[in-house]
C-alpha cells in the first residue's frame, strides 16, 4: 500500500472541495491564463479564495449556469483556461446543452467543476444530490471525466486539468472524507491507481467512497484477497489496468456515489463485456433518488459504507 | 477591404444563399435573406476588421453568429470575401463539407480529437441551439478587456432566439460587466419556425426590456445601409455599456413569395422556386440565372 497513508484508521478528514479550492488558488499564482467562474456558490464550491486573490480573473454570473458555461467557452476561445464551478445538479445538470455545443463539440478548453455530487451531500436532499452527472458527462465526445478520491488527489487533479488541453469535468463532494492518499501519491489523468493488490476479487471505485472499499478489503482479508483500484478517470477509462485485474481475480465489484446505470459501473461493464467478460456487480444508486439525512446515515442506508461493501462483496463471491 | 457598391454585393450574397440552399435541399432561407444587408455591411462595408488570409488574427473584430441557422448568409459573405474558395458554397450541408448545416468552431490542440469535418475559416462560434452565442460573445468581450485588446465583439442574434432564457442571463451579465466592446444585433424579423413571433411568444416591448436589462438600445432599418453603418459611431459613444441594436428586417427579403412568411423560416427553395427567386432578384431572364 505504498500509495496510501500509513494508518487507514486514523486518517485526516478533509473535504474534496477544499482540495479543489487549494489547487485553484495555486493555479492563480502559477498560470495567469487560469480564470474562474461561479454561479453564486463561490464559498460552497471553494472558489472564494481565488476570487479574493485574483478578483480581475473571477467572473460571478449569478444563478445562471447556462450563461456561465457560454461565457467560459467565450473565454476559452480567446485563450484563457476557465474553471466554471457550481453544484453538479446545476452544472452539468442544467447546462448540459451548453456544455455539449459550446464546450465539447467546439473543443473549447473549459474545465467544468461539479460540486456537492453524490448522496453524501446529505440534508439538502435529492434535489441537490447529483447521482447522474458522470453519465451525462462521459457520454459527450471530447469530454474527459475525473472523480478524485480525496482532497489531496483533488488538488493534484485540479493542477493536472489546467495543463490538459481540452474540455474536462471534475467532480467534487461536500463532506469531510478520509484523506487516504498522501503528497507523494502519483496522479496522472487516465491512469488507474491500484490502492491495494489482491488475487480473488477486484473492487473498482471512484471518489471518497473508495475509503469504504479499503476498509472492507481490510476487514475481509482473512476471507478473501481483494484488489482495490482507484479509477479516478472515468473517461478515458484505463481499460488495460481494469482488464489485467479482472483477468487475475475473475470478479469485479464497482462502487460509486452515482446511479449504477451510466456511471463508473456502466463504463466498467462496457469494457469488460466486450473485452474480458467477467462476473461483476455494480454498487451505487439503484435507479432511485436519494433523500435528506446526515451524510453518514445516507451512506449506510444506501449501502456505500464499509458494511455495505462487505455485503456486496460476499454477494459477488 | 476595398469599398464596394453594397447593394450590388448584397444582391450577390442573396443569389448565393438561394443557390446554395437549393443545392443543399434543406436549410433556413428567410433569416439568411433578411440579414443579407447587415452581413454585407459587416464584411464589405469597411467597418469590421477581419483578415481573410489570417482568419484568427488576434486583433480582428469577432463576429459571433448566435442564430446558427443563418449559416448560409455568413458562408456566402465569407466565401465572397475570400476566406475560402467560392465554389465551396455548393457543398453546403453535404457529407464531408466544411459548410455544416449550422456554424461550427472547433479548436485543435496537439493530440486533441479531430472533427468529422474541417473548420471553416472565419467562423467564430458553434451555434444552432439558440442563446449560446450570446453568452459566448459576453465571454469574448470579457476576454478582450482582460487582455486589453481594442477589437469589438459583434453578436448577431434573432428575435425568436430571445425565447431562450439564456439570452437574458447573458444580457444581464454584459450589463453587469459594462462591456462597452460588445454589440448585440438582434434581427427583428417577426418570424420563427412555427409562426409569427407575436403569436408564438410575444417579446414586445423588446427595446424597453433590453434597456431595463442595462443595455444601450438603438432601432434601425436592417435594409438601409446608412442606418446599419450608423451602429458603429453610435456604439463608440458609450464605451462603458453594452449595446443592443434592434434591426427591423423583412424575412426572405428580395423574393416576394418568401417575404414575411414564416413558412420560409426553415425550408429551402426547390429548383423551380430557386429559379423564380433568382429571376426576381436579378430582374433577368431564365438563361441568365441558370448560368
Amino acid at each position: 500500500m505504498k500509495y496510501l497513508v500509513d494508518d487507514l484508521e486514523t486518517v485526516e478528514m478533509k473535504a474534496v472541495r477544499d482540495g479543489f479550492g487549494e489547487g485553484l488558488l495555486d493555479l492563480g499564482k502559477r498560470n495567469e491564463k487560469v480564470v474562474a467562474l461561479c454561479a453564486d456558490l463561490r464559498e460552497s464550491v471553494r472558489v472564494e479564495g481565488f476570487s479574493k486573490a485574483y478578483p480581475d480573473r473571477y467572473i460571478e454570473v449569478g444563478v445562471a449556469e447556462q450563461n456561465m458555461i457560454g461565457i467560459a467557452a467565450g473565454l476559452a476561445l480567446e485563450g484563457f483556461i476557465p474553471f466554471a464551478a457550481s453544484y453538479a445538479v446545476f452544472s452539468p445538470g442544467r447546462s448540459w446543452d451548453q456544455i455539449r455545443v459550446s464546450v465539447a463539440y467546439t473543443h473549447s478548453n473549459v474545465k467544468i467543476v461539479g460540486g456537492h455530487a453524490g448522496i453524501s451531500v446529505g440534508p439538502d436532499g435529492a434535489t441537490h444530490q447529483a447521482m447522474e452527472d458522470i453519465a451525462m458527462m462521459r457520454v459527450l465526445p471530447n469530454m474527459i471525466v475525473v472523480v478524485p478520491c480525496d482532497a489531496e488527489q483533488t488538488k493534484k487533479a485540479t493542477l493536472a486539468l489546467a495543463d490538459y488541453k481540452g474540455p474536462a469535468y471534475l467532480r467534487l463532494t461536500r463532506s469531510k472524507t478520509a484523506m487516504f492518499t498522501n503528497r507523494s501519491t502519483p496522479f496522472e489523468i487516465g491512469k488507474a491507481q491500484i490502492l491495494r493488490t489482491g488475487k480473488q476479487l477486484t473492487i473498482v471505485g471512484c471518489g471518497p467512497v473508495l475509503y469504504s472499499a479499503l476498509m472492507a478489503a481490510e476487514e475481509l482479508k482473512e476471507e478473501i484477497d481483494i484488489e482495490v483500484i482507484n479509477m479516478h478517470t472515468i473517461k478515458p477509462l484505463d481499460a488495460d489496468a481494469l482488464i489485467r485485474s479482472a483477468k487475475k481475480t475473475g470478479k469485479v465489484l464497482t462502487i460509486e456515489e452515482h446511479q449504477v446505470n451510466g456511471g463508473l459501473g456502466g463504463a466498467v461493464a462496457e469494457v469488460l463485456a466486450e473485452q474480458a467478460p467477467t462476473k461483476m456487480l455494480r454498487l451505487g444508486m439503484n435507479d432511485a433518488f436519494g433523500e435528506s439525512g446526515d451524510s453518514d446515515e445516507l451512506m449506510t442506508k444506501y449501502g456505500l459504507d464499509k458494511d455495505g461493501v462487505v455485503r456486496a462483496t460476499r454477494k459477488l463471491v | 477591404m476595398p469599398r464596394v457598391n453594397l447593394p450590388d454585393v448584397a444582391l450577390e450574397v442573396r443569389k448565393n444563399i438561394i443557390k446554395m440552399l437549393a443545392f443543399a435541399g434543406s436549410g433556413h432561407t428567410a433569416g439568411a435573406m433578411g440579414s443579407a444587408d447587415l452581413f454585407t455591411y459587416l464584411y464589405f462595408g469597411g467597418e469590421v476588421k477581419v483578415r481573410r488570409d489570417d482568419p484568427t488574427w488576434e486583433d480582428r473584430d469577432r463576429v459571433v453568429l448566435s442564430c446558427g441557422h443563418y449559416a448560409p448568409v455568413l458562408y456566402s459573405c465569407l466565401g465572397m470575401a475570400g476566406f475560402f474558395p467560392l465554389e465551396e458554397l455548393s457543398t453546403l450541408r453535404k457529407l464531408g463539407s466544411r459548410l455544416q448545416g449550422h456554424v461550427v468552431r472547433h479548436i485543435e490542440y496537439n493530440g486533441g480529437r479531430k472533427l468529422a469535418h474541417d473548420q471553416l475559416p472565419g467562423v467564430e462560434n458553434t451555434g444552432g441551439p439558440l442563446g449560446q452565442g450570446v453568452s459566448i460573445a459576453v465571454g469574448m468581450a470579457i476576454a478582450a478587456r482582460m487582455k486589453k485588446q481594442k477589437h469589438r465583439v459583434i453578436c448577431v442574434g434573432s428575435d425568436g432566439e430571445m425565447d431562450e432564457g439564456q439570452t437574458w442571463e447573458a444580457y444581464m451579465s454584459a450589463a453587469k460587466y459594462k462591456l462597452g466592446n460588445l454589440i448585440f444585433i438582434i434581427d427583428r424579423n417577426e418570424i420563427q419556425i412555427s409562426g409569427n413571433v407575436s403569436d408564438v411568444m410575444p417579446i414586445e416591448s423588446v427595446g424597453k426590456k433590453l434597456e431595463a436589462f442595462g443595455l444601450r438600445v438603438k432601432e434601425i432599418d436592417g435594409h438601409n445601409f446608412e442606418e446599419i453603418g450608423s451602429i458603429f459611431p453610435w456604439a463608440r459613444m458609450y464605451p462603458d455599456q453594452p449595446k443592443a441594436v434592434i434591426m427591423n428586417t423583412t424575412p426572405g427579403k428580395g423574393v416576394s413569395f418568401m417575404e414575411k412568411n414564416y413558412l420560409w423560416h426553415g425550408i429551402p427553395p426547390n429548383k423551380d422556386q430557386a429559379i423564380e427567386a433568382l429571376m426576381e432578384l436579378t430582374g433577368g431572364g431564365q438563361n441568365e440565372v441558370l448560368g
